[in-house]
Order: C-alpha cells, then structure tokens, then sequence
C-alpha cells in the first residue's frame, strides 16, 4: 500500500471506512435545527451538517459530503466529538478548530489539511442558521468577519492564522487552504492580505517562487 | 489481494523482460570500449535498436535512446529555444497534451516562444480543421499526443502527419500511451519525431525512445538536452543504460508478436466492463466514449462522489486505479483532460480511470464490478448531491 496517500493514521482510516452519523435519509424526512452549508460540487469538496439543540447543547449531528477521505473522516470524527457525553455546549462547538479536529484524527497529511476545515465551518454555519431559526442573535458569532473566499468560507482572520503558522506565499496558503483556486475572484485580496501579514509578522515581503 | 487497473501509469515488467534483464546483469561493460568486454555489451545496444525499430516499421538508425519519455519529449521541444530564428517562432500542441509536452510548452512560452493550445471537443480529440486554421508562417513546430494517459483518446496523427508532411513545420507526437496498443507504424505516418518510454509497455522505468525521421535533416534541428560524449549519435551523450535498452528491446520483440492477441483480450474486458458498469450503476459518464480510444482504457465519472474518495475504497479492497480529483493529485487544480471536455465540475472531480493490462482477467473484473457496485452505492448515500 501506498504510503504517500494513506499516510493517514488508523482512525482516520477507520473514519473513512465506517464513517459515523451520516444522514441516511433525505433532508426533507430529517428533524433538525440548523443547517450550515460549505463549498460546492466546483470547489471539489462540499459538506452539509445538521444540527439538533436542547438545552444550548447540540445533541445531533448527522452530515453528508462530497469530498475526498480526509474530508469523509474529519467530518466523521467531528460529529463524534459534538454529540459525545450528551452533547457539546454551543459555546464550545462554535469554537472548534480544525486543529482540534486534527487532533482528535491523531494528524493528517499536511497536503489534506484544507480538507477538513470544512467540518468546523459547515457546523458554525448550522449553528448561525439555529439562532437564525430561532429568530436570535447568536452571542458567539464574531463581529465583522471578512469572508474573503466564498468557494471555501475563509475568512481574514484565517489567514492571519495560516501566515503565523508559516504560510508566506500564495501557493504554501493553497496548499493548506485551497482559498482562490475554484473561481479565483478573491485571489487580488487574498495576496494584498497575505503582503500585509507577511510585512506585519515577518517583515518580509511576499517571495512568490515560479514553478 | 492486487488487481492492478493502472496500467497507463505504468506496467508490470514482461516475464520474457525479467529474464532479458537477468541475462544482462553481469553484463557490466562499457559500449564505448574497444575492447570485448564493452563490444558484448554494444551488441546488446545494436540488437536492441533493431528490435525497437522493427516493431515501429523504421530503420535502426533513426532511434536514440533516451532516459524517459518525458526526456524525449524535452529534447525536442527545448531545442526550439536554441535555434536562431529571425522570428518568434510559433508551437502548436494540444490542451490535453500530457504535462511532459504541457509544461515544456509552458517553458518555452517563458523563453520566447508562441505556444497555442489547441482545444479538444467534448470527446476528447483535436481536429485537423482546427489545427489548420493555427498554422502561421512562424510555425515551427506541431506537436500532438498520438493517445491521450487519461481518456485514452486516440488523435488523428495520420491525417495531420499527412497534412504537415509538405510544409515546412516539424511535426512530434508523444506516443508513449499509444505504443503496444494500437498501431504505430512510423513508415506508414510520418511524423518527424515520436516519443516513447519503456515502463509503459513493460519494460523497467529509466529508459525511453526518441525516434527522429530524416535524421540528417532533423538533427540539425535537435539541441541535446544533455551534452558529453558522442553516444546515440550526439543526440544525447551519458553512457547508455544498457540493461534499460536491453529490455526495452525485448518487450518490443515481444510485442511484436503478441500485441494483436492482447489486444483483442484487453479490448473485449474493457467492453465487458464498461457495459457491466452501465448496466449495474446510474448516473455514469463514459468519457471519450464516442471516439476511437486505447483498448484498455476507460474512464468513468460516478456523479455525486468524489474521486479519491473511490480511488482509497477501492484500495483498501486491492484495486489499483487512477483518478484525475483535485485530491488525488496533490495540486489543487483538478485534471486538465477532464476541465477540457466538460464543464461539469462533477466530471472534474468524480471521475476514475481504469487502465487494463496483459495480466488482468475476467475474474478481476468481475471482482471489481462487484466493489465498485457497492462502494458507489456507499459514497452516494453520503454524498449531499442527486
């Protein structure tokens, strides 16, 4: 077997494999709260999440997708996560990060990261769409996100984040976020961004090799 | 277990190769050497070449050895750049051409060359009209794969080898796919130059063919890519991966003599396959169905999943397949060939290829049938798509 590809760990393996709390049923036949949706069949990904609430805790969590192994088994391990010891508060789930999701997967290859930041997204997404539902504001939802890339949901703040862990050019930002490589439209902004955090925590300018 | 349908990306070595292989090891002296320890060895380069150039229908003399296709496709290519011409020379390829010609073009238009990227229709295959309609009086240079890796289209090489063959524009196909699966008979087409490589048709990786037609002519033409001593004709110097040649030329003999048999057999499970697949699972997409296409292979989009998704499930259960998804691949973007003949993104990224070989079976098929069969069936119950 290849090592490349299933550089993956065992429970990602067993993730992909049997992968847990898939909605089975069409959507219409399904009872939930909140529904949050990321990417689309162009984007090569596209994930979809319900969510059932009691009590500010989030007690189901079924998902569909259209993605590849890691997108499959991040979900999957996502969903376990949510739901376990009677459900994750809100507050917690709105928090969650793909690291955490990495984590809980015992790693992924660094090529498959983008993969599974659509998980945190699509569940943040149900969960504004339930306060949305329920006619609310949602008291964790952050003020003045940028959403710079539509096709995957990445935001300014992203960024930020993905160039403080060492992203210094378009393609190392690609590679782990995939951000401008369905439509391209954001691409402008996305390198005037990445020039602007590069100067501010590298105080460098943005080195783009060729090839 | 291994049901290896991954043939386009490479092959298993021939039995008939393996022993050719092992026959040579201790074969360890240099051709270029007077003395009988290199001549044995040059003997073996003489033979080969002569076995290579009666598979293609040509004289030993116009075939070079070289490390790779990849490396035949370069030479010819590249040596664009170092010509002097008193224009800006113009370089016509296909946009489905495999990244060896594809990004070599791209190469070239960074080093002052005009590249144009001749489209495909919806079934994968460029026509001679189109072609027609970018000659310039700068082309230089026509260059279009005889088959496609992932689709297996089939290009008219004849009817554009024959519409080039007076002017004064070289014409090179990349015939890697082609060669071992339908004819190549480089007397009967004549293109200037063809590009062929050995793990493709089961001989090892590490050699490939540069065939140059006219030699005196088109040498003239010809930049090495790699200077140094005078082997393969000044064509490309490093001492010759003999052991390489050896078996590239044994699995052309071999070739010879087997290919039409094969054929027929690969040909007649690929049918089987795709007709199973039509009839056993909805909503598929045969790609390249309606054109001539390689015997053994077929490409298949599953609407609504996703490629690697396939391509890992069918792994874990000993199928070896290809797929062209933006996951698989490592890039972001998903596989050219396909974004060429469809706008459907789910083409894009849901697509699998299956390339058969001499050593696949009915049974294997009919056991890959049945997994497929139930793994789409799994993938599409979670998939948000209908």
């Amino acid at each position: 077997m290849s090592d490349d590809i299933w550089a993956y760990s065992e429970r990602v393996k067993k993730h992909f494999t049997d992968p847990k709390n898939i909605l089975e049923i069409d959507e219409e036949q399904h009872d939930y709260d909140g529904k949050g949706q990321v990417g689309s069949p162009a984007c090569g990904d596209m994930m979809v999440v319900y969510i059932k609430v009691e009590d500010d805790k989030i007690v189901d969590f079924k998902w569909k997708t259209f993605g590849c192994a890691s997108a499959i088994a991040s979900t999957s391990v996502l969903s376990e996560m949510i739901i376990r010891d009677g459900g994750m508060p809100i507050e917690k789930a709105y928090e969650i990060t793909p690291e955490k999701i990495i984590k809980e997967l015992g790693g992924l290859p660094a090529n498959k990261i983008h993969c599974s930041v659509l998980g945190d997204k699509a569940l943040r997404a149900a969960i504004d769409d339930y306060y949305k539902k329920q006619d609310k504001e949602n008291p964790f939802k952050k003020e003045d996100v940028e959403v710079v890339c539509e096709c995957f949901n990445i935001t300014k703040e992203d960024i930020k984040m993905e160039v403080l862990e060492g992203a210094k050019n378009l393609k190392v930002l690609q590679a782990r976020t995939k951000i401008g490589t369905q439509c391209g439209e954001c691409l402008d902004r996305t390198e005037e961004l990445l020039e602007e955090f590069v100067k501010k925590y590298y105080n460098e300018e943005v080195y783009n090799p060729d090839e | 277990m291994n049901i290896y349908l991954d043939n386009n990306a490479t092959t298993p070595l021939h039995p008939a190769v393996k022993k050719e292989i092992r026959k040579y090891l201790d074969y360890y002296g240099n051709p270029s050497s007077m003395h009988e320890t290199g001549r044995n060895v040059k003997n073996i380069l003489i033979k080969s070449r002569e076995k290579v150039a009666e598979f293609f229908n040509v004289n030993p003399s116009n075939i070079i050895f070289t490390s790779s296709g990849s490396e035949a496709n370069n030479t010819v290519l590249k040596s664009i750049i170092y010509k002097k011409y008193e224009f800006t020379p113009h370089v016509i390829i296909s946009n489905i051409e495999h990244p060896a010609v594809l990004n070599t073009a791209r190469f070239l238009e960074k080093n002052g060359v005009d590249v144009t990227y001749l489209p495909v229709n919806d079934d994968g295959v460029v026509s001679l009209n189109d072609l027609k309609k970018e000659i310039r009086k700068e082309t230089v240079l026509v260059s279009i794969m005889w088959a496609n890796n992932e689709i297996g289209t089939v290009q008219p090489i004849e009817e554009i080898a024959e519409f080039l063959n007076d002017k004064d524009i070289l014409f090179h196909t990349d015939a890697v796919q082609a060669a071992g699966k339908v004819t190549v008979d480089l007397n009967e087409t004549k293109v200037d130059f063809a590009s062929f490589s050995g793990h493709k048709i089961y001989a090892p990786k590490g050699v490939g063919i540069l065939y140059i037609r006219n030699f005196e002519k088109n040498r003239r033409f010809i930049t090495p890519l790699i200077h140094g001593g005078h082997q393969e004709r000044g064509i490309r110097a490093s001492t010759e991966n003999t052991i390489g040649i050896a078996a590239i030329g044994k699995t052309c003999e071999m070739l010879k003599n087997e290919m039409d048999e094969e054929v027929k057999k690969i040909k007649s499970l690929r049918d089987y396959f795709e007709k199973e697949v039509e009839k056993r699972i909805p909503e598929i997409i045969i790609n390249g169905k309606n054109s001539k296409r390689l015997p053994g292979t077929s490409n298949i989009t599953f609407k609504h999943v996703e490629g690697e998704a396939i391509l890992l499930r069918l792994d874990l259960k000993g199928i070896k397949v290809s797929t062209g998804s933006a996951c698989s691949t490592g890039s972001l973007d998903p596989s050219h060939v396909l974004t060429a003949i469809s706008k459907d993104p789910e083409v894009a990224h849901g697509s699998i290829r299956f390339s058969l070989g001499r050593e696949n079976t009915g049974e294997e098929i009919d056991y890959t049938l049945n997994v497929l069969e139930e793994e789409i069936e799994k993938l599409r119950k979670m998939s948000p798509l209908k």
